[in-house]
C-alpha cells in the first residue's frame, strides 16, 4: 500500500502471513527436508506458479481456462530446448550420424536443426521466449475469444481442446519434440551442472524467490483499481462494461499474466525435475492444476501456494503407498471443494480459525473503525480495517 | 497433399476413408446427444458423460456373459437387452447424480464441470478395481459378423452398419421426444426461458432431472453401441470426452441438427486426413480448424435465437 512503509505492513497481518509462508519455504522446509525431498517441494512449488495464475485468472475475474498446462508446457519446452541444444555439443554427440544435434531428432533420422530451435542456443533469447511464447499464445487465443464475448464454460473446453491438440502435436512429432518421452537428459546450465544436490538446492531457492516476486505482483495488481474491475467484471460483467470500460482487454490482460506465471513455473520445473514431456501438459495435467488452485481458495493467492504443496504432496504419499487410491481421494477432492467449501481452505481459515486469532492476541478487529481516529483522507490506509484472506484484500472501510 | 493421386483413384479413396469415418460418427453422435441434451437444456457440462459411456459398456459385457452361461440359446438377441439394461441403470445413475451433486450447482456452470471431472476419476477408478486395467470386449453374435460387399473396392462391416442404424434411430428417436412430445415442449420451454415456463406451471427440476437422466441415459446406449466396434477399458471414455464437446459445442449448442452435422463433417474430416497424413497430424488439423471456426463464429454452426 502507498502509504506504509514496508516495516509497517510485515507487521501487518496480511505482511505476518507473508512472513509465515517465507519462513515455512525459506527456513524450515530446507532445515527439516533432505536435498531429495526438498527437490520435490521445488516441484510442487513450481504449480504454485500456475496456481497464482489460476487465483487471478478463475477466482478473481471468472475466467477458467483447462489449458493451463499448455503454458506451463510452452515454458518448460522452451527451457528444455536450450538445456538440450547445450547438452548436445559435437563433442558430446560424435557417436551420432550427426553430430551436434539433439539425440531423439538422430534416431529419427533428422540431419539438421529445425529453424525452430535455432534461436534458443542463446541464453537471453530462452529467458525471453520463456514469458514471451506463452503470453503470446494467451493473447492470440484471449484476442479471439473475448472480443467476441465468449465465456464461461465455452473458454473452459476450448482451452482444453488446445491443451490436447498441443499433446497430440508433440506426441506426433517426435522428430522435433523429442514425442511422447519428452525433452531429456538436461545436464546443464551455461556450464553449471544442475543434477548435483547443491544445484538442486540453490534451484529450489531461486524457485521460492521468484513464486515470491510472482505473489507480489499478483498481489500488486489484485490490490489496484484493475483488480477491483477484474472482480466486478466476474460479478457483473454488463456493468462493468457499461461503465465504459472495455471488458475485454481486462481478460486479455489478466489471461495473458496467468499464462507468463505458468511459464515461468514451467521453466523451473524443467529445471528442478530435469526433463520435460508431453504427460505435464495435456487435460488431465492441466486440470488437476484447477484442483491446487480450488483447494487452496479460487480467491486467495497465498492459498494457492498452500493449495499446489497440499494436494502435490498428498498425491506423492498416496501414489508412494496406496496409488489405486489416488483417483478416490483425487475426485472427492474435487467434487468436496466444490460442492462443500467453495472457498477452499483460505475460506475455512477465515471462518475458523481468524477469530482464534483474534482471541489470542486480543485483537478487537471492528474497535479500530468504530473509532474515528482519522477522517476521510485515510481511506487508503489499512490499518483499522479487516484483513480477508478470502479475497485476499483488506475489506472496504465501514463507515 | 494430393499429388501422385488421379482423380478416380482420390474418389475412390474419399469413399472408403468416408465409410470408415462412418464408425467414429456413430460413436461421436451417440455421446454427443446425450451431451448435447444435458448442455443445451441445462448448461451443464458433464464431464463424465464418457464414464457413463463406459458403464452402458461394460453393462453390455456383463449381459453377454450372462446370456453366454444362462441362456446360451438367446445369445443372438442379448444386444437388445442389454441397450435396454445399459440404458436404465445409467439413468438412474444419473438421475441420481443430479440430485447429489449437479441440483445445487446450477447457478454455477464451471464448478459443475469441476465437480462431474472429480465424479468421472472416482467411476474410472471404480471399473479398474472391479474389471481390472485391460481392455474388455464381448463376443458378437454371429448375425452381426461379416460384412456386406457393396462393389468390389467397398465393403461394409456388419457390426459398424449396426451401430449407425441405432446411432441414427437414436437421433431420430430424441428429435421426436424433444419436438413431437409434450414432455419436450416442456423441455424446450425451459431452455428459452425458465422463469417464464415455471411461471405457467412446468415443473422445472422435475424436467432437469428427467433431462440429465435421460442424456446419461443415452450415453449408456453409445456404450453398448461401443463394445460392437471396440473393446471397453476405464479410462476409454476420456478418449472421446474432449472430441464430443466440440462436436456439440460446434454444432450449436442447443441444435440437435447441427451435433448431427458437426458430428458426420469432424468425423468424415478426420478419416479422410488420416489417409493422406498421420493419425495424430490429422487430429491436430482437424482440432485445430474446429477450434478456430469456433473462435471466428463462437456460437456454432446452428444457433438457437433466443434473446436473452
Amino acid at each position: 500500500m502507498k502509504n506504509t512503509s514496508p516495516l509497517k505492513w510485515f507487521a501487518s497481518r496480511e505482511g505476518l502471513y507473508y512472513l509465515a509462508l517465507a519462513l515455512l519455504l525459506v527456513v524450515i522446509l530446507p532445515l527439516a527436508l533432505d536435498p531429495f525431498r526438498l527437490n520435490m517441494v521445488g516441484k510442487y512449488l513450481t504449480y504454485a506458479f500456475v496456481a497464482i495464475g489460476l487465483v487471478m485468472c478463475w477466482g478473481k475475474a471468472g475466467i477458467l481456462s483447462l489449458g493451463q498446462g499448455v503454458f506451463f508446457g510452452l515454458g518448460g519446452y522452451c527451457m528444455a530446448m536450450f538445456l538440450k541444444l547445450e547438452a548436445s555439443t559435437p563433442e558430446a554427440t560424435a557417436i551420432q550420424s550427426t553430430p551436434g544435434i539433439p539425440d531423439f531428432m538422430d534416431w529419427n533420422q533428422l540431419t539438421e536443426l529445425p529453424w525452430f530451435w535455432e534461436p534458443f542456443h542463446s541464453f537471453s533469447f530462452t529467458l525471453l521466449a520463456i514469458v514471451g511464447v506463452p503470453v503470446l499464445l494467451a493473447f492470440i487465443i484471449g484476442f479471439a475469444m473475448f472480443t467476441r464475448r465468449v465465456g464461461g464454460v465455452y473458454f473452459a473446453i476450448i482451452t482444453q481442446a488446445i491443451a490436447a491438440i498441443l499433446t497430440i502435436l508433440i506426441i506426433g512429432q517426435q522428430g522435433y519434440t523429442g514425442g511422447v518421452n519428452g525433452i531429456t537428459d538436461l545436464q546443464t546450465l551455461m556450464g553449471w551442472d544442475i543434477r548435483t544436490d547443491e544445484a538442486k538446492t540453490i534451484l529450489y531457492f531461486v524457485c521460492v524467490g521468484l513464486l515470491f516476486v510472482c505473489l507480489f505482483v499478483a498481489r500488486f495488481v489484485q490490490n489496484r483499481k484493475l483488480g477491483r474491475i477484474l472482480v466486478a467484471m466476474n460479478a457483473q460483467e454488463n456493468r462493468v462494461r457499461f461503465s465504459g470500460y472495455d471488458v475485454a482487454a481486462f481478460k486479455i490482460f489478466v489471461f495473458c499474466l496467468a499464462a507468463a506465471f505458468a511459464g515461468i513455473g514451467g521453466a523451473l520445473f524443467t529445471l528442478i525435475v530435469g526433463f520435460m514431456s508431453p504427460s505435464f501438459i495435456g487435460i488431465v495435467a492441466s486440470i488437476e492444476m484447477v484442483i491446487f488452485c480450488a483447494l487452496g481458495g479460487r480467491l486467495s493467492i497465498l492459498g494457492a501456494v498452500y493449495g499446489a504443496l497440499l494436494v502435490n504432496a498428498a498425491k506423492s504419499g498416496f501414489s508412494e503407498s496406496f496409488p489405486e487410491l489416488w483417483p478416490f481421494a483425487m475426485g472427492a477432492l474435487f467434487i468436496g471443494v466444490v460442492l462443500a467449501f467453495p472457498n477452499g481452505l483460505a475460506g475455512l481459515y477465515q471462518t475458523y480459525v481468524m477469530p482464534l486469532e483474534d482471541r489470542l492476541f486480543k485483537r478487537k478487529p471492528k474497535a479500530a473503525v468504530s473509532a474515528p481516529a482519522k477522517p476521510a483522507p485515510a481511506a487508503r490506509q489499512d490499518e483499522g480495517r479487516d484483513y480477508d484472506p478470502m479475497l485476499d484484500q483488506y475489506s472496504p472501510e465501514k463507515s | 497433399m494430393f499429388d501422385g493421386y488421379t482423380t478416380s483413384e482420390l474418389m475412390s479413396i474419399f469413399a472408403m476413408q468416408g465409410f470408415a469415418g462412418l464408425s467414429l460418427f456413430s460413436v461421436f453422435v451417440l455421446m454427443a446427444l446425450g451431451l448435447a441434451i444435458i448442455f443445451g437444456q441445462m448448461g451443464v457440462i458433464n464431464m463424465a458423460h464418457g464414464e457413463f459411456m463406459i458403464l452402458g459398456a461394460y453393462t453390455t459385457y456383463l449381459v453377454s456373459g450372462f446370456f453366454q452361461s444362462v441362456l446360451p440359446g438367446l445369445f443372438g438377441g442379448y444386444f437388445f437387452v442389454a441397450i435396454i439394461i445399459a440404458f436404465l441403470i445409467c439413468a438412474a445413475l444419473g438421475a441420481f447424480i443430479e440430485w447429489a451433486m449437479i441440483r445445487h450447482l446450477y447457478r454455477r456452470p464451471l464448478d459443475t464441470l469441476l465437480a462431474t471431472w472429480g465424479l468421472s476419476l472416482i467411476m474410472q477408478q471404480t471399473y479398474r478395481s472391479i474389471f481390472g486395467a485391460r481392455e474388455v470386449g464381448v463376443e458378437l453374435p454371429e448375425w452381426m459378423m461379416g460384412a456386406i460387399q457393396v462393389t468390389d473396392l467397398v465393403e461394409l462391416p456388419i457390426n459398424g452398419l449396426f451401430v449407425m442404424i441405432i446411432a441414427l434411430s437414436i437421433a431420430l428417436g430424441v428429435y421426436l421426444l424433444m419436438y413431437r412430445s409434450g414432455w419436450g415442449k416442456k423441455v424446450r420451454a425451459v431452455v428459452q426461458n425458465r422463469p417464464m415456463a415455471e411461471a405457467v406451471g412446468i415443473n422445472s427440476a422435475g424436467v432437469d432431472r428427467m433431462t440429465f437422466a435421460l442424456g446419461c441415459g443415452i450415453a449408456g446406449i453409445a456404450g453398448a453401441a461401443f463394445t460392437m466396434i471396440g473393446s471397453t477399458g476405464p479410462s476409454s471414455g476420456q478418449a472421446y470426452i474432449v472430441d464430443t464437446f466440440l462436436v456439440v459445442v460446434f454444432g450449436g449448442a442447443q441444435s440437435l441438427i447441427g451435433t448431427i452435422v458437426s458430428a458426420f463433417g469432424i468425423s468424415q474430416a478426420q478419416s479422410t486426413m488420416e489417409f493422406f497424413l498421420s493419425g495424430s497430424m490429422a487430429k491436430v488439423l482437424t482440432l485445430l480448424v474446429v477450434v478456430g471456426i469456433l473462435m471466428l463464429r463462437p456460437e456454432g454452426l446452428m444457433a438457437l435465437k433466443v434473446r436473452r
